[in-house]
């Protein structure tokens, strides 16, 4: 059975053996369950009084839309970004809205992209990153904070710096998505 | 690469008319879920508070496992403790013993003025609450991504904490309580633009505003306008005006004077102090008895 967004090359890797095939839902579940669980970042054991931690849920949904388009489907901005909003201290609302449009928009940006490949991956996902960062802190003003968009720096360039590395993080996880699993009969 | 076309999960739905009408269908359900967003932003931006049973609903459950990040943390924090105190262990002795003499004959005086003080007070009748506090607990969060600076407290209505009592450490001021859940409660630091505390310089008479800046000063605003007396190295402590912050608790030292104020540095890194102190509200209700009534009784 060819799962949705397998396209690895020696997929063999991947194929059913006696008692053990991958799982579909492994294969649709972890990029849920990932990046809900980057959500919860506000939970770390770091404590900061200035925003520094990169938008690491956000991040997560870029990086698994761009390494593997179609596995989430269009709409999975909205409930993502409900999980997000629930811990990150913006506005209600801000999530929802901001990784919905995300999704709609790196659907827009590969329509218009003639290829793919690391560095363009990079800064495609480093525009997206900066928009939302900015955006973000738009809404927190409204809702109450003071304009300072001179606070988003460093986060906006830990975020640069951290994207290659979380996407070989993605790539693991991929591993385990598709890994075989127990499986009776 | 292979060309757009043939690229699974790209759109291209070509003539299939299911295709077509699953596109269409996902793109439907992505923008209303774009609108659903908005119209939850503008709600929380019109009332911010019209959410707060999702959050702390959320945070009651998420609780456990910033209990355990709390934990790693003091304990990572005591391994780096316990080697740079063998380092400088020698000197550090000597000038404790110094300080603490000075400390010893400072404390006497302070209680001297603070019984003197509870005199006055009775005699005035002023209504404030003692300085028990209402529970100790961890902060197991923060908003360490967003520009809003919220911290997550690992008690809450359970243990009696309430919306606006103040959250101290140790060393100082570190915000007040914003949202209570079940067992958890968000703290507004006070390096929120939102938070406004009053301050008075902890020598003299010149009082102010702390209005936080996001990104871990805050912006101090003196009351009465004219030739800034504020110095590099001042330390500000609450005033009391407003009755919500206990007077006293230190609150942030002046980093740079600017024309007519100053930006300052806060006291208690809320990441530095394994415990914090949830106080009750200082003056419930500011309100002085009237002579009359007084008079009557």
């Amino acid at each position: 059975m060819p799962l949705k967004g397998d396209r690895l090359p020696g997929s063999d890797l991947f194929t059913r053996r006696i008692n053990r095939a991958p799982s579909p839902l492994l294969a649709t579940a972890v990029p849920w369950i990932t990046i809900a669980w980057a959500s919860l970042l506000p939970l770390s054991p770091v404590i900061a009084s200035a925003p520094v931690l990169p938008p690491l849920a956000f991040m997560f949904l870029v990086a698994w839309r761009l390494l593997r388009p179609g596995l989430l489907p269009l709409w999975a901005g909205a409930p993502l970004g409900l999980i997000d909003d629930l811990y990150s201290g913006q506005p209600f609302g801000s999530g929802v809205l901001l990784f919905s449009i995300t999704m709609i928009g790196l659907e827009q940006v590969d329509g218009w992209l003639r290829w793919r490949g690391f560095w363009q991956d990079w800064l495609v996902a480093s525009v997206v990153i900066a928009i939302y960062l900015f955006l973000a802190h738009i809404f927190a003003v409204f809702a109450g904070g003071t304009f300072h968009p001179a606070v988003i720096v460093p986060q906006l360039l830990l975020s640069f710096i951290a994207f290659p590395l979380l996407t070989r993080v993605i790539a693991i996880l991929d591993l385990l998505r598709l890994a075989r699993v127990r499986v009776l009969g | 690469m292979a060309p757009p076309q043939n690229r699974p999960g790209v759109s291209r739905s070509g003539f299939s008319k299911k295709a077509q009408f699953g596109l269409f269908t996902s793109y439907v359900a992505a923008i209303s879920g774009a609108a659903l967003g908005f119209v939850l932003l503008v709600i929380s931006l019109v009332s911010p508070s019209s959410f707060t049973f999702a959050r702390n609903a959320a945070a009651d459950v998420a609780a456990p496992a910033g209990q355990l990040s709390a934990a790693s943390r003091s304990t990572g924090k005591s391994v780096i403790d316990v080697i740079s105190g063998y380092i400088e262990a020698g000197s550090k002795n000597a000038r404790l013993k110094e300080e603490l003499a000075i400390a010893r004959s400072r404390l006497a005086e302070a209680e001297a003025i603070r019984s003197e003080n509870v005199r006055l007070k009775a005699l005035l009748g002023v209504r404030e609450t003692d300085g028990k506090a209402v529970t100790a607990a961890r902060l197991i969060g923060s908003t360490a991504s967003s520009t809003r600076r919220f911290a997550l407290l690992s008690a809450g209505k359970r243990d009696g904490v309430q919306v606006g009592q103040p959250v101290r450490s140790a060393t100082g001021l570190v915000g007040r309580v914003l949202e209570v859940g079940n067992r958890t409660a968000r703290v507004l630091l006070i390096t929120d633009g939102e938070s406004v505390v009053p301050v008075r310089r902890v020598n003299g008479d010149i009082s102010g505003f702390a209005q936080g800046q996001a990104d871990g000063t805050l912006i101090i605003r003196l009351i009465d306008l004219g030739i800034n007396p504020l110095r590099k190295g001042d330390v500000l402590v609450t005033s009391g005006s407003g009755g919500l912050y206990r007077p006293n608790v230190p609150v942030a030292t002046v980093a740079n004077v600017t024309r007519d104020g100053a930006v300052a540095r806060i006291v208690s890194d809320p990441a530095a102090s394994e415990f914090v102190v949830v106080e009750p509200i200082w003056q419930p209700i500011t309100e002085l008895r009237a002579p009359a009534a007084q008079a009557a009784e």
